[in-house]
């Protein structure tokens, strides 16, 4: 291949990062370069298209469509309140008028007189965006956004349920790989991001919906337990919509597995400290990954570029997580990359590294199986 | 044209551009060099001409020969320097997303359906007036899914106009975005009742930019999707393509219209189909979606074969990796497991697959891994020919007359069109089939997932190639055939099985006699329940006498004795006694006996140290 290829999560103690926050559609921006936002505030603001609803009028009239335009009180622009009369019959006796009320506020957009339809559109939808984290607007997209830039800790999940929060982390484990005990997650927990360092089982997300959390950060879930969470099995990992009552980010993967130190290490680091989430996930051409960010605007001179979720080359001592069995999980260091192609046990002629892992045992694994873990 | 003796083609997919490099040798072509570069469509590139021209530099770099100028492909060929011509696929950015829409979702909706899928469109949703959504959904929906271009359809020529300019009401409602450039209007194609044409102008013309094109349905009992399928394929490179990054640039260095990935490879597969006047089923499963296509001959009313029909459909959440865990849902945990001889737990298996879910690009290193992947592609396989097959019921082009009574049939059969006992040719494509570590284990995935009947030649692409092949095959069929049957295609084997008889496990179900060219003769017989090799040379001919025993149909009829030519392959020739469908014992016991038996009679996984 022309450009070799590692993915990688980004885990760092200071990130300098910019998030884009734009409308869905044209719109005003509230504020302009140099302003300095929090994290709940409304950047962009915009006001989408009401819903329509149709009326078949002419059945309630008993007319034909093409008499439409002629029974019409309304025209197509005019503003309606729900129960204002939009149509009526014109009987020679009064008792007999048949009459049609508009069923929402809104607007009269048009009048057919092929289908005898007529629609109306509800009033327009506001529609925030909000700046996700504190920081300073750094650019501004005309009509349609802001460029926020922040500093502070970044680490990227590798799958997560649950839209934007935020709030003050806090960590409940010890060490990593201790999974998150539903007992350790009490009423302090209310409006903040519950923290473990293991499994986190349906048990004790749901525990941290019950007392408020925000959100939940754990290493890994067992699939069943994602299901239970959901209400339905997974199919593709498309997420960031979901109604759950709370964000949850995994750092690691699926089934009983630790959190990388250096992963748990920062986090522990941030307990009490504001962090904004994001549990979407996109795991499809152009991959989105869960975020936790905890803003530290003080640090001194930035260390980081501008630039999450940058991959690039592989070389030996690097940082690397093994992702596919049978060492799935865990954590060592690029012994040395083989060059010639290797046939592993089931029979494909791939190419491979050797990993050097924490206990110092080596080992042999396919390229793709591994992922670096970027400071 | 002119001389056409060396051409570049490139492949843009969404996450890999794929470059060959084709040469006259003599009077044949062949694929020469292959390349391939991330493709660059998305940030921080946007452009997909950089990841073209990187796949274009590995291309030179290991031919040798000067294909750039800088950033300027050197046509023609001079020597060891330049190219004839260039020629491109894509589907990168997601392909060519459509929505389609028709008055009865079984009759206009489902041939606006198979138009959109014929054109290598993903169909997002198929909006008709008995669809059962209320109005404001529709518009919702049509407002949220973003499509690249609307098919609109409904009614046949003097029908009804009210019903479809209702359909068009909605689109005008929902005021729908296109995906790409945001400063122009998304293409809507009206090809219904052409009475309505005006109505239709009137409520959608200002709002979009609206063709119109032929009736798919002129009359019930007749499809005309040609020319609506033309129309999408000129307004994806006006419209779709030209608006994507970079590729308003790579239309003016292509010799010959970019087309959709999908379309170019139905466009080989009928080429072949044509040439070779077989029966063609073919499929493409990729990360994400699997690609089913078909080209069937029919009889006409007259009794006659008539003009062969193509069909093409798209699981969209069928796939190996992006998906995966999809096929686990729709196919259920216990059809996923049948497959698998190896001893494993449920929660376990679901949480493995959810880990390739989330991190697609990795590859089994283990055997019992590999074991897992290629019993859920059977599966995926297996759901993607049936939902091809209850699509590919259509009627075809403007040459075949239906009864109304066919009409009705078809809704309630949906199946006509695929049958397994005539196809002559099943091949495979995607990463789990040409890539899996034995020829025999891609053989058993086919075998296990189509169920082919009667004598089957199976075949695998090598190295995707069909794509390059297909947008070739519109500037010169010759080469395109020729690469095809010489560098793109590896013969697996031909595949022998008989079907429709029962018995008891172990009796003949058909004997049979084969004679080689220059060698001895092969006499066998084949028991029901078994499946055997015979491990002929790849490219043997040879002509063999099926004998089925009473009540097993081999092709020629119940009992009925069928002389034929088969062709091994790079695995051999395979007997499969299983009958249809292959059956599997309820008990986990006898049932893991029973694959590891056939597992071990193709030699799939055990010492691995060989190859196939």
């Amino acid at each position: 291949m022309a450009h070799a290829y590692t993915p990688g999560l980004r885990v760092t103690r200071d990130a300098v990062l910019r998030r884009t926050r734009r409308l869905p559609m044209q719109g005003k921006v509230l504020g302009q370069v140099g302003d300095t936002v929090q994290r709940q505030q409304v950047v962009a603001r915009t006001e989408l298209p009401g819903n329509v609803r149709t009326m078949n009028v002419i059945n309630r009239l008993g007319i034909s469509a093409d008499e439409l335009p002629t029974f019409m009180l309304k025209s197509e622009g005019d503003a309606v309140r729900k129960g204002d009369v939009i149509a009526a019959t014109r009987p020679l006796i009064k008792w007999f008028k048949t009459v049609v009320e508009a069923e929402i506020e809104g607007t009269l957009e048009s009048i057919s007189s092929v289908t005898g339809q007529v629609l109306l559109r509800e009033p327009p939808l506001p529609v925030e965006v909000l700046a996700y984290v504190d920081g300073s607007i750094v650019e501004v997209i005309a009509d349609e956004g802001v460029v926020v830039e922040t500093r502070g800790a970044f680490v990227q999940g590798i799958f997560g349920v649950g839209d934007e929060t935020c709030g003050p982390l806090h960590m409940i484990s010890d060490g990593p790989g201790q999974d998150l005990n539903p007992d350790a997650i009490d009423a302090q927990c209310a409006g903040h991001i519950v923290v473990g360092s293991g499994l986190a089982s349906y048990a004790a997300i749901d525990k941290a919906r019950q007392v408020g959390a925000s959100g939940v950060i754990g290493a890994g879930i067992h699939d069943s337990d994602l299901r239970q969470l959901l209400g339905f099995d997974l199919g593709v990992a498309i997420t960031g919509a979901e109604d759950i009552g709370l964000t949850v980010i995994l750092t690691e993967g699926f089934g009983r597995i630790a959190m990388a130190r250096r992963t748990f290490d920062i986090l522990a680091h941030c307990h009490g400290q504001q962090a904004s989430l994001s549990g979407a996930t996109q795991i499809r051409a152009g991959v989105m990954r869960p975020e936790i960010i905890v803003p530290d605007l003080d640090r001194e001179s930035p260390t980081d570029d501008v630039k999450a979720g940058h991959s690039g080359g592989m070389g030996e001592g690097n940082a690397l997580r093994v992702i596919r069995a049978p060492y799935f999980g865990r954590i060592g260091t690029v012994g040395r990359l083989i060059a010639d192609l290797q046939q592993v046990e089931s029979g494909a002629s791939v190419r491979v590294l050797e990993v050097e892992f924490e206990d110092g045992t080596r080992a042999v694994v396919p390229r793709a199986n591994v992922e670096l873990i970027e400071e | 044209m002119g001389k056409l003796d060396v051409v570049i083609a490139t492949d843009c997919g969404s996450t890999t551009t794929k470059a060959i490099l084709i040469e006259r040798q003599g009077d044949i072509y062949r694929q020469t060099c292959r390349g391939e570069a991330p493709t660059t469509v998305e940030a921080p590139f946007e452009d997909v001409t950089r990841g073209v021209l990187n796949a274009i530099q590995e291309i030179e770099e290991l031919s040798g020969r000067q294909i750039l100028d800088g950033e300027r492909i050197i046509t023609p060929a001079d020597g060891m320097r330049g190219v004839d011509i260039y020629i491109s696929t894509s589907s990168a950015g997601g392909g060519l997303q459509m929505m389609v829409a028709g008055v009865v979702e079984s009759m206009t909706g489902e041939s606006a359906q198979r138009c959109a899928l014929g054109a290598g469109a993903i169909v997002m949703d198929v909006l008709a007036a008995n669809d059962g959504r209320l109005p404001h959904e529709k518009i919702e929906r049509i407002r949220n899914l973003r499509p690249d271009m609307v098919l609109l359809s409904g009614g046949t020529d003097g029908g009804t106009i009210s019903h479809v300019v209702e359909l068009a009401e909605y689109v005008a409602a929902a005021d729908p975005r296109p995906r790409f450039g945001t400063g122009f209007q998304l293409p809507v194609i009206f090809a219904g009742n052409r009475d309505a044409r005006s109505e239709v102008e009137r409520v959608l013309g200002d709002r979009t930019t609206l063709h119109q094109s032929e009736n798919i349905r002129p009359v019930l009992e007749r499809e005309n999707l040609a020319p609506a399928r033309h129309v999408i394929h000129d307004l994806f490179l006006e419209h779709v393509m030209a608006q994507a990054p970079g590729y308003r640039e790579l239309m003016s260095w292509t010799g010959a219209p970019i087309m959709p990935t999908p379309a170019a490879v139905g466009q080989i597969m009928q080429t072949i189909a044509r040439r070779q006047n077989i029966n063609v089923l073919g499929v493409d499963i990729g990360g994400a979606t699997t690609d089913v296509f078909s080209v069937f001959s029919t009889t006409g009313d007259d009794g006659l074969s008539a003009e062969p029909v193509f069909n093409r459909t798209v699981s969209a959440n069928l796939g190996m990796s992006y998906s995966i865990s999809n096929v686990l849902a729709e196919a259920t945990m216990a059809n996923v497991m049948r497959w698998i001889a190896i001893d494993i737990e449920e929660a376990d298996l679901r949480d493995r697959i959810k880990n390739k879910m989330i991190r697609p690009t990795t590859i089994p290193q283990m055997l019992e891994e590999l074991q897992i992947e290629q019993g859920v592609a059977r599966e995926a396989l297996r759901l993607a020919l049936i939902q091809h097959r209850a699509l590919a019921v259509g009627l075809k082009g403007v040459q075949t007359e239906r009864t109304l009574s066919d009409v009705f049939e078809q809704a309630a059969s949906g199946d006509s069109l695929i049958d397994m006992m005539a196809l002559d040719l099943l091949v495979g494509s995607g990463g789990v089939l040409s890539h899996a570590p034995r020829r025999s284990q891609t053989t058993a995935m086919l075998i296990d997932a189509f169920q082919p009947e009667g004598v089957t030649q199976l075949a695998v692409d090598s190295i995707f190639m069909m794509p390059h092949l297909g947008v070739l095959a519109s500037v010169d069929e010759k080469a395109a055939t020729d690469v095809f049957e010489r560098d793109c295609i590896v013969y697996l084997g031909t595949c022998v099985a008989p079907v429709g008889g029962s018995g008891k496990t172990g009796e003949a179900c058909v004997t049979y006699n084969l004679e080689v060219d220059g060698a001895s003769g092969v006499d066998g017989s084949l028991r029901y329940g078994d499946l055997e090799v015979i491990p002929l040379a790849d490219g043997v001919e040879g002509e063999m006498v099926l004998r089925p025993t009473r009540g097993w149909d081999v092709g020629a009829g119940a009992g009925q004795e069928l002389r034929t030519q088969v062709r091994s392959g790079v695995v051999g020739l395979i007997l499969d006694g299983r009958g249809r469908p292959v059956h599997l014992p309820d008990d986990d016991d006898a049932r893991r006996e029973c694959v590891t038996r056939w597992n071990q009679a193709l030699g799939l996984y055990a010492d691995t140290g060989e190859e196939a």
